[in-house]
């Protein structure tokens, strides 16, 4: 098997990193792949209570490294599916407690087993970020339609290109139709315009997320939730498949509301 | 829809967010992409004002990119 190593990161911290690693992870593990994911945000573990694993960590990704625990006394089986593997960051060091060249190594060992290793990159553009760039084979960036994310985003697409990264795609995160249509939030055209990267998925906001997190079962094993189809979707495009972008639309107003907020601005 | 169309001409939020963004993005990835643009500048002025007059503050370097091609530009006046 040669897997592929995918890693999830931001620039800005909040926009969604980890919840994003979470669905893509469980959704590609759910379609049959064979995956595992791996927390890099050393010191500031969280993929692991969103997946609702938090329980079953003994070793995490430091301990690997340092060889203290063999690689698969590591790696926490979900409960969901066989097919999905958590590695956690380590809770008590910080992000040099690691070297780019170690997860390098690790993923290369890990590619042997799996089609995907996932990797949660932590916010910033500092170490924690180059160690989970450096073993990319790809990168989805994830922002939210708001300017300090964007321009986050820019930067970090500025250092994947200049690291020959050059496999990138973009997940806009947070949609919320009513403002962009009041033209409070930039639009999905409008994002893809300041980036220009390709686009590999959008996801409108939902406030259940809080929710999915509070109980670790994110959103696509929800399936009335449109944060979860948007992410299949995503899954759906990962693995090759054509999959046109989903229209999001705010919930239908009929003609009195209109007038309403009409006098309301 | 039909009442969007009155506000139309009214610059948005959004649309001042794009704005904003392209144009600090444009200065941002030509400085991170030549980082090397002011020590350029600084060893320009020097060997210039060997052989010339001129007011180091004016001298204007900047790397652009259209679509094809790269362009440095370098503004001299002479005083």
């Amino acid at each position: 098997m040669a897997g592929k190593v995918l890693t999830i990161t931001s620039g800005k911290g909040g926009v969604g990193k980890s919840t994003s690693s979470a669905n893509i992870s469980l959704g590609l593990a759910l379609r049959g792949k064979k995956v595992v994911t791996i927390d890099l945000d050393i010191g500031l573990r969280n993929l692991d209570m969103i997946l609702g694993l938090e329980n079953r960590i003994v070793y995490d990704v430091v301990n690997i490294v340092e060889k203290v625990c063999k690689l698969n006394q590591a790696m926490i089986k979900d409960k969901r599916t066989d097919n999905l593997y958590l590695i956690a960051a380590a809770q008590t060091r910080d992000k040099s407690a690691v070297t780019a060249e170690q997860i390098v190594e690790l993923t290369e060992e890990l590619k042997k087993d799996f089609d995907y290793i996932i990797l949660d990159s932590p916010a910033g553009i500092e170490g924690g970020f180059k160690n989970a760039m450096m073993p990319a084979d790809e990168v989805i960036i994830i922002t939210t339609p708001e300017i300090s994310a964007v321009r986050d985003a820019d930067r970090v697409i500025g250092i994947l290109e200049s690291n020959n990264k050059t496999e990138m795609s973009l997940i806009i995160n947070r949609i919320n139709p009513e403002l962009v249509k009041k033209g409070d939030m930039m639009s999905k055209d409008d994002v893809l315009q300041v980036l220009n990267i390709p686009l590999i998925g959008v996801v409108p906001e939902d406030k259940n997320i809080v929710s999915y997190t509070n109980t670790g079962e994110p959103s696509i094993l929800h399936s009335q939730s449109e944060s979860g189809l948007a992410y299949k979707n995503i899954i759906q495009r990962i693995m090759g498949e054509n999959v046109p972008f989903m229209e999001i639309n705010e919930k239908k107003t009929g003609i009195l509301t209109s007038i309403i907020n009409f006098f309301k601005e | 829809m039909l009442f969007n169309w009155f506000r139309k001409n009214k610059k948005t939020s959004a649309n001042m967010a794009k704005e904003r963004l392209q144009i600090i993005l444009a200065h941002e990835r030509a400085e991170n992409k030549a980082p090397f643009l002011d020590d350029l500048r600084q060893d320009i002025i020097k060997v210039i004002a060997k052989y010339v007059d001129i007011d180091p503050s004016s001298i204007n370097v900047n790397l652009q990119k259209d679509s094809s091609i790269e362009v440095l530009e370098i503004n001299i006046p002479i005083k």
